[in-house]
């Protein structure tokens, strides 16, 4: 039987010592900038506990933000798709942010409406 | 960096050359595949989460409220040891990216130390879960015992000590979320864990070594680092938010 793991794509993934040594240097920066950024997370989550109001919605969204950050570290350092063809890197990324930023759109809104309605309900 | 994806190919041979256009593998790019499916899963489990948080924005519980326990101590701390955890999945993350590393160089010696390292931070993330699981659904006794008596599953109070005098309002999805939400996320864990031990073996047997190319610890790498990712998000959405 042929095997189909054994191909050219995979042949070709091989690098040196010094390359290596290149890689591995990237990867502790971003264990480290992981690491931070999850330490200053926690910290403001505990820091921020209870709050409310205008205060409330920075630090929510300095939150995403900051997931967002990690989020694009790992992808593309960790899974690599950011060695990998323009092409490649569109095709998986394009669909999946269309997809949600429409789910997003649609739940947020409709959310929004029924907590409206809710508060309507409590106050008559 | 040095796979086949950052050499130059001629558009040519790259769209006609009866080639992948992406030059990536067959078994990498139905990798991809699946993990685009995975993670619209997710998506929507999270875009749901955030749709019921804005629905409930008046009684929804401040999680940082309700977790925080430590093992081994009665203190009150607050997010810690979720923090831990997520902790212990980035480095098991970065255990698995050295491995894929070692692999480029054919370092069987590396991917071994760094692969098994993967699979034990992965067990320890999995065990965490179980104890918070147990922790939650015990409640304010910490009997898991007499867990029927307590409000955290029935969701109607909930704050520190969840005591009915000091009550934080709540409602049934908080918990229905963070049981679907975190109990999806660990069977992937799980499943990441059996999966990287079974590649553990063959790389033990010396099978990728005949092969010529480690890509199947670069396959399952992009799974595990998947669940780190979603983890990330779960965390933020759930614990944070």
């Amino acid at each position: 039987m042929e095997r189909d793991d054994i191909i050219e794509y995979s042949l070709d993934t091989h690098h040196s010592e010094e390359e290596g040594k290149k890689i591995r240097k990237k990867i502790i920066f971003v264990t480290v900038l992981l690491t931070v950024v999850t330490a200053v997370e926690v910290g403001l989550g505990i820091w921020a506990s209870g709050m409310d109001g205008i205060k409330w919605e920075m630090v929510k969204w300095s939150f995403i933000i900051m997931t967002l950050v990690k989020a694009g570290y790992i992808v593309m350092v960790f899974m690599h798709l950011g060695d990998e063809r323009k092409s490649l890197r569109y095709f998986i990324l394009a669909p999946y942010a269309l997809f949600i930023l429409y789910l997003l759109f649609i739940l947020v809104s409709e959310a929004n409406v029924l907590f409206g309605i809710r508060e309507l309900l409590r106050l008559s | 960096m040095s796979g086949e994806a950052s050499k130059v190919i001629d558009q040519t041979t790259l769209w006609e050359g009866g080639r992948s256009p992406f030059s990536v593998s067959y078994g990498k790019m139905m990798m991809w595949f699946f993990l685009i499916s995975d993670a619209l899963s997710f998506g929507g489990l999270l875009a749901s989460l955030g749709f019921m948080k804005l629905k409930y924005a008046d009684v929804w519980p401040s999680s940082e409220l309700i977790f925080t326990h430590l093992p081994g101590t009665h203190g009150h701390f607050p997010l810690i040891y979720v923090a831990l955890m997520t902790f212990i999945l980035i480095v098991s993350s970065v255990t698995m990216v050295l491995a894929v590393e070692a692999g480029h160089r054919m370092d069987r010696k590396g991917v071994t130390l760094w692969l098994a390292l993967t699979v034990v931070g992965g067990l320890f993330f999995v065990g965490s879960q179980a104890w918070e699981w147990m922790t939650y659904i015990a409640g304010p006794d910490g009997d898991i015992s007499t867990w029927a008596d307590n409000a955290t599953l029935s969701g109607h109070y909930y704050g520190e000590g969840f005591s009915a005098d000091n009550p934080v309002p709540g409602v049934p999805q908080y918990a229905q979320f963070f049981f679907f939400v975190t109990g999806f996320h660990g069977t992937h864990v799980f499943s990441g864990v059996v999966i990287n031990f079974i590649i553990l073996l063959n790389v033990l047997k010396g099978k990728y070594e005949k092969v010529g190319h480690y890509e199947m610890v670069e396959k399952v790498g992009l799974y595990w680092h998947f669940v780190d990712l979603v983890w990330v998000f779960v965390f933020t959405f759930y614990y944070l938010i």
